[in-house]
């Protein structure tokens, strides 16, 4: 038994307070305003949620503490926590949910206050003493590591890896909730202070505060509610390792499987996606998740992403928010890279809005480019 | 199958490392396995220990700039027997480390809060 193409949608979609919060708040008080946001997006009451999806670094059983917040005894609940990638699986597991009627309205809430409280604080490292002798800045360093090794096998550069902040950064300006708010050129990404050769700050994703919540219904039920409602076309999956040490190939990441997945049961190919949404949680990620996903061939990504073709204006519309390097990044971004996936097909995404954006793609990692999820979101136009 | 309640997976790598040894695993069906494990990854079979020969090759680098630090390597090799591991390239500027670098093991001895651990030097003087 598999999933089916389009038996969900998204109905509801909304970020938390992002940025910094007020000293005391906690990750909870985040997912709370998130999900209710979400739910007065979609016209549905706290009632009416029978399902519930949570991960948080923050809190160990997010399901328990957020039911228990809310005041909600959801019949269907996962906690499954594999990093930044989180979020799509839910998706999946949501989508399994309703499918077989374990719930009709589930709702996947993040939040983090790893700004306020320090990521030290927000995301305390496992020991591991086949590393910790060597002092690597986690997980930086690994993400580092794979971008040495795709530079010395296909010739990407730093100015390359830069281009993806800088691009990144333009989209920023168009959206009023970004973080960073004045421009950045590819000289100040290599100029600013090194963190882990090649990479310096400015290649490197947000600290800070923020969250939100999704809200999933089935296809019939979505019809009758408030916002358009956006479909769950395909849904794709990969863990291929853990520390990075344990990656087959630096160069190939899960998405090469999580992609072709989504693709199949989307029945949709890249050059059908108007937008795409990817975790980039340094800059080498999206170069890598352009070439797994399909977009352009293996090795190709650093010269991809050069000329503006990702910025606005450019070929490709990659991360229109700003993404986790200019616009937010609260430790586990996943589910902010899908409600802006989200919005872009809905067409509420104002100045940066893609025009006629049918089909969006959300992808997710996690860990040490361990974890890779891929959804891909639909208009009722492609059911 | 091994038992865990005399001898863990990295209780007997350690004692290797301490007589300066850097031991690995192998499985019944000759693969390499690195990081040290109770079972067999994908068969769920037994392991045996080997010691490794101690050389490899440079398959990733970085340099970690730490606040009044002189920059700090991390590098991954892949040893000639065919397993990798995370570890340090010493006695080198950290940034002069290169990709395909042949490197030879050493055992670091640790301290009194690190057990030991595996660092490489380069079988060449660099250019």
């Amino acid at each position: 038994m598999s999933l089916s193409r389009g038996s969900v949608a998204v109905v509801g979609a909304a970020e938390s307070d992002l940025g910094l919060v007020a000293q005391h708040t906690s990750p909870l008080d985040l997912m709370a305003q998130g999900t209710i946001a979400a739910l007065d997006d979609a016209g549905l009451q706290l009632s009416d949620v029978d399902g519930l999806l949570s991960a948080s670094t923050q809190s160990r059983f997010a399901p328990m503490a957020l039911s228990e917040y809310l005041g909600i005894k959801p019949r269907f609940f996962d906690g499954t926590s594999i990093g930044g990638s989180s979020f799509m699986t839910h998706v999946a597991h949501a989508q399994a949910a309703i499918e077989l009627g374990m719930c009709e309205v589930a709702v996947i809430a993040y939040g983090s206050t790893q700004r306020s409280v320090s990521r030290a604080a927000a995301s305390p490292r496992e020991y591991n003493y086949y590393e910790a002798p060597f002092r690597p800045i986690s997980p930086i360093s690994s993400y580092a590591l794979a971008a040495m090794r795709h530079m010395h096998q296909y010739g990407t550069t730093r100015e390359q890896l830069a281009e993806v902040a800088v691009s990144a950064r333009k989209w920023a300006l168009k959206n009023p909730k970004a973080w960073e708010k004045e421009p950045l050129t590819v000289e100040q990404v290599l100029n600013a202070r090194m963190v882990s050769y090649p990479f310096t700050v400015r290649d490197c994703c947000l600290v800070v505060d923020g969250g939100g919540a999704i809200v999933l219904t089935s296809a019939a039920r979505a019809k009758s509610l408030r916002k358009k409602p956006v479909y769950v076309l395909g849904v794709g999956e990969c863990l291929s390792h853990s520390s990075i040490a344990n990656m087959p190939d630096l160069t190939v990441t899960g998405a090469a499987e999580s992609g072709p997945q989504a693709y199949a049961m989307a029945q949709v190919k890249p050059s059908d996606v108007d937008m795409v949404s990817l975790y980039d949680a340094f800059t080498i990620t999206p170069i890598l998740f352009l070439e797994d996903l399909g977009f352009c061939p293996k090795g190709e990504g650093g010269r991809f992403v050069s000329g503006g073709r990702i910025a606005p204006g450019g070929e490709l519309p990659v991360n229109t928010s700003g993404g986790g390097l200019s616009y937010c990044h609260p430790g586990m971004y996943g589910l902010l890279v899908m409600i802006e996936a989200i919005r872009q097909v809905r067409g509420e995404c104002g100045e940066r809005q893609v025009p006629n954006c049918k089909i969006a793609l959300g992808h997710g990692n996690g860990g040490a480019l361990s974890s890779q999820c891929t959804v891909i979101f639909g208009s009722e136009a492609t059911l | 199958m091994q038992s865990l309640t005399e001898k863990s997976p990295l209780g007997t790598f350690l004692e290797h490392l301490e007589q300066g040894e850097l031991a690995y695993q192998v499985a019944e069906d000759g693969r390499a396995v690195f990081y040290p494990r109770a079972v067999a990854p994908r068969t769920g079979g037994t392991l045996e220990w080997r010691v490794s020969k101690g050389l490899g090759t440079v398959y990733s680098t970085t340099a970690v700039y730490y606040k009044g630090e002189p920059p700090l390597n991390i590098a991954l090799i892949d040893m000639d027997e065919g397993f990798r591991l995370m570890s340090r390239v010493e006695e080198i500027d950290a940034m002069n480390v290169k990709i395909g670098m042949r490197v030879r093991f050493r055992a670091h001895p640790g301290d009194d809060k690190q057990p030991p651990y595996p660092v490489f030097t380069p079988l060449e003087a660099p250019k």
